[in-house]
């Protein structure tokens, strides 16, 4: 009797301790509160976070530290969002225009079905990078909140600037400056 | 109920169980897979969402299943789309094997402990102590304790 209460003891603790450790290893492993995004409204100019992703024209996979060096321009975006529409041709432009000056723009599709994003690439003739993040893991570490949102890079790898909603020709122009300046 | 008896009970539900899961996997129906995804915009199930992404993923679905493929080959096909989290059950290996097996661990540990206390409750109150190993009364108590009672006879 003595060893069955013993044993049941022994038991409860090392459940105890499993549900502890569990907790702990959540707690290590969660995304922090802090954000790109949350960082920027705080004044800070954080570092843009490394990732490496699949293309979605290629499959080939694009990281980042093949970027270094260049300023960037990340947009977040889905073929179903009607806002990534009103603002394709205009990122297609500012790629085709700023790419002299080291500024590359990058899409990153989310949410998305690869077919569709294709489709959505190949209606308004996108001839930048598109990478998939598929499981929204660079979406969370960005703090993005729906689709498209803009983020700018400078050269030094800190994002200087946040567009949220689709941009117009005057808040991206605004955002590539910012980070060529800084 | 006889263990022997449940043993038949149980095996009686599996055979009919089975064939209606090896349907399901082969032939899936919409409503269950909307039933069983999750709109990754709006963390809601399928067949509670009207939105955009949602109404695509249904078309996706439809189309695979006209095409033919199994309900594994679709949920696959959506993971890979859209990653694990698409999956309203959480997956059956890695950290989110947990999710099955702590509930089903905790309901045995509760089994477990229901029973060692009724079977300690069903073996009743242990005996009495014969009066002999009890010790004497203070005589003092005593004599009070028989004033007490001689009031009431």
């Amino acid at each position: 009797m003595r060893i069955a209460r013993i044993g049941a003891q022994a038991l409860s603790v090392a459940l105890v301790a499993g549900l502890l450790a569990l907790l702990v290893w959540k707690v290590a492993h969660q995304v922090g509160d802090s954000t790109v995004a949350s960082d920027l409204r705080d004044g800070k100019q954080p570092a843009a976070p490394a990732f490496t992703l699949p293309r979605l024209d290629t499959g080939a996979r694009l990281e980042s530290s093949s970027l270094k060096g260049k300023v960037q321009v990340l947009n977040f975006w889905a073929s179903w969002c009607v806002p990534c529409r009103d603002e394709a041709n205009l990122l297609q432009s500012a790629s085709s225009a700023w790419r002299s000056r080291g500024v590359v723009v990058l899409g990153v599709d989310h949410q998305d079905l690869s077919s569709d994003a294709r489709a959505f690439m190949r209606h308004y003739g996108l001839k930048y990078a598109v990478v998939r993040d598929t499981g929204d893991k660079l979406y969370a570490r960005y703090g993005a909140t729906g689709v498209p949102e803009t983020f700018c890079v400078n050269r030094d790898g800190k994002v200087v600037a946040h567009v949220p909603g689709a941009v117009t020709r005057d808040t991206l122009d605004s955002c590539i400056q910012g980070a060529l300046e800084s | 109920m006889h263990p022997g008896r449940a043993r038949v009970v149980a095996l009686l539900a599996a055979l009919l169980l089975a064939p209606a899961a090896a349907a399901s996997e082969r032939h899936p129906t919409q409503s269950e897979l909307e039933s069983e995804v999750v709109c990754p915009a709006c963390h809601t199930t399928l067949d509670q969402s009207s939105s955009a992404i949602a109404r695509r993923m249904k078309s996706f679905i439809a189309a695979r299943i006209r095409a033919g493929d199994t309900k594994s080959e679709i949920e696959d096909k959506l993971v890979a789309q859209f990653g694990q989290a698409v999956l309203a059950k959480p997956a059956t290996h890695g950290f989110d094997l947990l999710a099955w097996v702590l509930p089903i661990a905790g309901l045995l540990a509760g089994a477990a402990v229901l029973g060692v206390a009724a079977w300690r409750w069903s073996r009743g109150a242990p005996p009495e102590r014969p009066a002999a190993a009890r010790p004497p009364l203070d005589p003092e108590l005593e004599r009070r304790v028989d004033e007490e009672l001689a009031r009431f006879e």
